[in-house]
């Protein structure tokens, strides 16, 4: 993928953009809302259940990031006892340096992707291609981003953004130049577009020696990975090669394999909205005579740490990367992934993507705000994460910072009214005074609010004034 | 709102191992460092080890469990069928017949019982003598038993046992016979997670290969077995 985030401009201008178009804006709209459909029946299928399983989710995690130390530790001394080997990486520079060395000391120049989240926040594929190793993406969605030179857009379907008749055309077009052809007389049918991804991919998974992958797990105490998938293009290269190497978050692990039980039931309902996923691997490290020999675990902070130091952020990193929060979220609906200017859009990539980076560029201080803080996602999460509480928290930090001073003056403004009932009732008396004078759109910083909104009317009286004129019998 | 007071936590991004005058730390000692540092605001004495709340029921199934997973397997478009214990070599040669299959693979473990009366030739592959993917591909399909079954999610896990052989043999080819015994299969995934050993290598198949990739709508057919017969095996009446 040589396509980054870079340059992007802040959320607020992106999402302009991006509501104008009619195409994308009904391509997401179909897909979120099957999803949201499917999700629904699913999780109702548990009942009662599913909130017992939620809490569950989200205590195990927060657990296990209250003692990740301990837990890093015993993940490195089961991978290791199992015959994989444990690199660290503490940002995003050496994670691609580790992978890079590994891959050239294979000796070979071409590795098969799993879809992995990790990697393209890292940007692996461009610092691979530097090295001269070309990655070729294996997940359907992926492939389409990486032959369409585009940028991912949702957390479980980079390419939520395209409809059946833009995939055709960038298999026709594209296919070629990476390998084998699509079929001549490919049509947009979603079987046939499918059937030209099984066709292209095939011969390059049977050949290619190398694979990398990314982990949905880590279990500490058994030393297992797990990637839950759905094409079988994990299972290929999970499989197939001779080396396997696998980037995967600090922030993955679970303490035991009988975590699963939570896990295993939480995200393929959430995810895809299926009872369960086509194609769960676990492995623990090598096995002889079955899959690769040689086994790499990349364990990846790039940030990790300075979010788990916030003790309200922190909660980000329970995420199990379902994308149910996208799907849900009446902002991602309209505006789609690309304006959040980030790997991890929607309400997770709002909290997530500006902790990671540190809150360092006017892209990551606008994700705060790219939401109406409505809820829908804390709602939806299968680890209770609550997206909106982080939100408001993270604006706190903006207006403590440099930036968003308008509104910093306003609150403060607000606040001194709103704490003395003195100065509230004269405000509010002077304010049913001028209340013909409002005008419909307001000027400066607060202009911005009323672009798309009435100014509400201003009431002839306060309901205070008027229910202290209502003669003190009637109380 | 508390969150001004319950913000970053002293400390953030601090020191790690190594010390001011040691060697360079290495990435390992700095990560777990920044780790401890980020976590000043755990008490000490907080129980490492949490006993695990598992309130929820062992299975969500509405029915018998084998009717559960039929259902299941069609509802995820496998295809299925019950047979008694004494029919299980008929039922695998009428399979491998209906799919026109002549070289299918079975691994060591695969009774020969089950291939008497099918006209298919019957490949052997074990983790000694692997055939080749090159091989595998040019296969018609594949025979194999199972570990566990999980009826409401309509799941097959195999785990690399003598009946179910190296991973790579029930991925290349297009076609998987899968034998399932009516006592392997629990009601919900609680269950299958206990009876599974972590340290081999597991496989859990949900009907057969699929996508959402495009306008999130499944469609059945990508990478694996675009087709999943099972044959679920019951005592002789």
């Amino acid at each position: 993928m040589s396509a980054t985030f870079l340059g992007i401009p802040p959320f607020p201008e992106a999402a302009r953009a991006a509501v104008d178009d009619s195409r994308t804006r009904h391509n997401l709209r179909r897909a979120t809302h099957t999803i949201r459909d499917k999700r629904a029946s699913v999780v109702g299928e548990l009942n009662d259940d599913w909130q017992l399983l939620r809490a569950e989710g989200a205590a195990v995690k927060e657990h296990t990031l209250r003692h990740l130390d301990r837990y890093l530790e015993q993940l490195e001394e089961s991978v290791t006892r199992a015959g994989g080997r444990v690199h660290w990486a503490a940002d995003a520079e050496e994670a691609n340096a580790i992978v890079t060395r590994l891959v050239k000391a294979t000796g070979e120049t071409d590795v098969v992707k799993v879809k992995s989240m990790a990697t393209q926040e890292i940007e692996l594929n461009n610092a691979l291609a530097e090295a001269g190793i070309t990655a070729y993406e294996t997940d359907l969605a992926e492939l389409i981003v990486q032959l369409g030179d585009d940028l991912p857009s949702h957390i479980l379907v980079p390419a939520i953004h395209l409809g059946r008749a833009q995939i055709r055309e960038i298999f026709l077009d594209q296919m070629a130049e990476w390998g084998t052809p699509a079929p001549p007389g490919l049509t947009d049918d979603p079987r046939a577009l499918a059937e030209a991804a099984r066709l292209h991919l095939r011969e390059r998974f049977l050949r290619t020696r190398t694979a990398i992958s990314g982990a949905n797990f880590a279990v500490a105490d058994s030393g297992t990975l797990v990637v839950l998938e759905s094409e079988g293009n994990g299972r290929m290269c999970l499989t197939l090669p001779q080396t396997l190497i696998s980037v995967v978050g600090i922030e993955k692990i679970v303490p035991t394999w009988s975590d699963l039980e939570v896990f295993m039931q939480l995200l393929p309902r959430s995810s895809t909205g299926e009872r369960m996923n086509p194609y769960t691997s676990t492995w623990t490290g090598v096995t002889p005579g079955d899959g690769p020999q040689e086994f790499h675990l990349v364990l990846l902070d790039n940030g990790r740490t300075d979010v788990l130091a916030d003790t309200v952020g922190r909660q980000a990193l329970r995420c199990i990367r379902c994308s149910a929060c996208l799907n849900t979220c009446p902002v991602y609906e309209r505006t789609g992934g690309h304006a959040y200017g980030s790997v991890y859009p929607g309400p997770i990539g709002a909290i997530l993507t500006p902790q990671l980076r540190g809150m360092s560029s006017a892209v990551d201080e606008a994700l705060p705000y790219a939401s109406s803080l409505c809820g829908a996602c804390y709602e939806v999460c299968p680890v209770a994460i609550d997206i909106p509480e982080v939100l408001v928290h993270l604006r706190e930090e903006v207006s403590a910072g440099r930036g968003h001073l308008g509104e910093k003056a306003l609150m403060a403004g607000a606040e001194a009214v709103f704490s003395s009932s003195r100065a509230l009732g004269a405000a509010q008396r002077a304010a049913g005074l001028g209340r013909n004078l409002v005008p419909g759109h307001l000027p400066g910083t607060a202009g911005e609010w009323t672009d798309t909104r009435d100014v509400p009317d201003v009431p002839a009286e306060s309901f205070r004034s008027w229910w202290n004129k209502r003669g003190k019998g009637q109380r | 709102m508390s969150a001004s007071r319950t913000g970053r936590t002293p400390g953030r991004g601090g020191a790690a191992g190594g010390g001011p005058r040691g060697p360079v730390p290495s990435s390992r000692e700095r990560i777990l460092g920044r780790v401890r540092a980020a976590l000043a605001d755990v008490p000490s004495d907080e129980p490492a080890v949490r006993a695990p709340g598992r309130g929820f029921a062992d299975s969500h199934a509405a029915g018998p469990t084998l009717d559960v997973f039929e259902d299941r397997l069609r509802d995820y478009k496998a295809q299925v069928r019950r047979v008694p214990a004494d029919r299980v070599a008929a039922e695998v040669a009428a399979a491998l017949d209906r799919r026109g299959a002549q070289r299918v693979v079975a691994p060591p473990g695969v009774p020969d019982a089950w291939f008497d009366g099918a006209a298919a030739e019957r490949l052997p592959d074990s983790r000694e003598e692997p055939l080749s993917v090159g091989d595998l591909n040019g296969v018609d399909g594949v025979v194999t038993g199972c570990s566990v079954a999980i009826a409401e999610t309509g799941t097959i896990v195999l785990d690399g046992s003598p009946d179910q052989g190296r991973r790579a043999i029930t991925l290349v080819p297009d076609y998987h016979l899968c034998v399932v015994r009516a006592e392997q299969v629990v009601d919900g995934v609680p269950q299958a997670v206990r009876l599974l050993d972590p340290a081999r290598p597991l496989t859990w198949i949900s009907g057969p290969s699929a996508t959402s990739d495009i306008e999130l709508n499944r469609v059945e057919g990508v990478h694996g077995p675009r087709t999943l017969e099972v044959l679920l095996v019951e005592a002789a009446p």
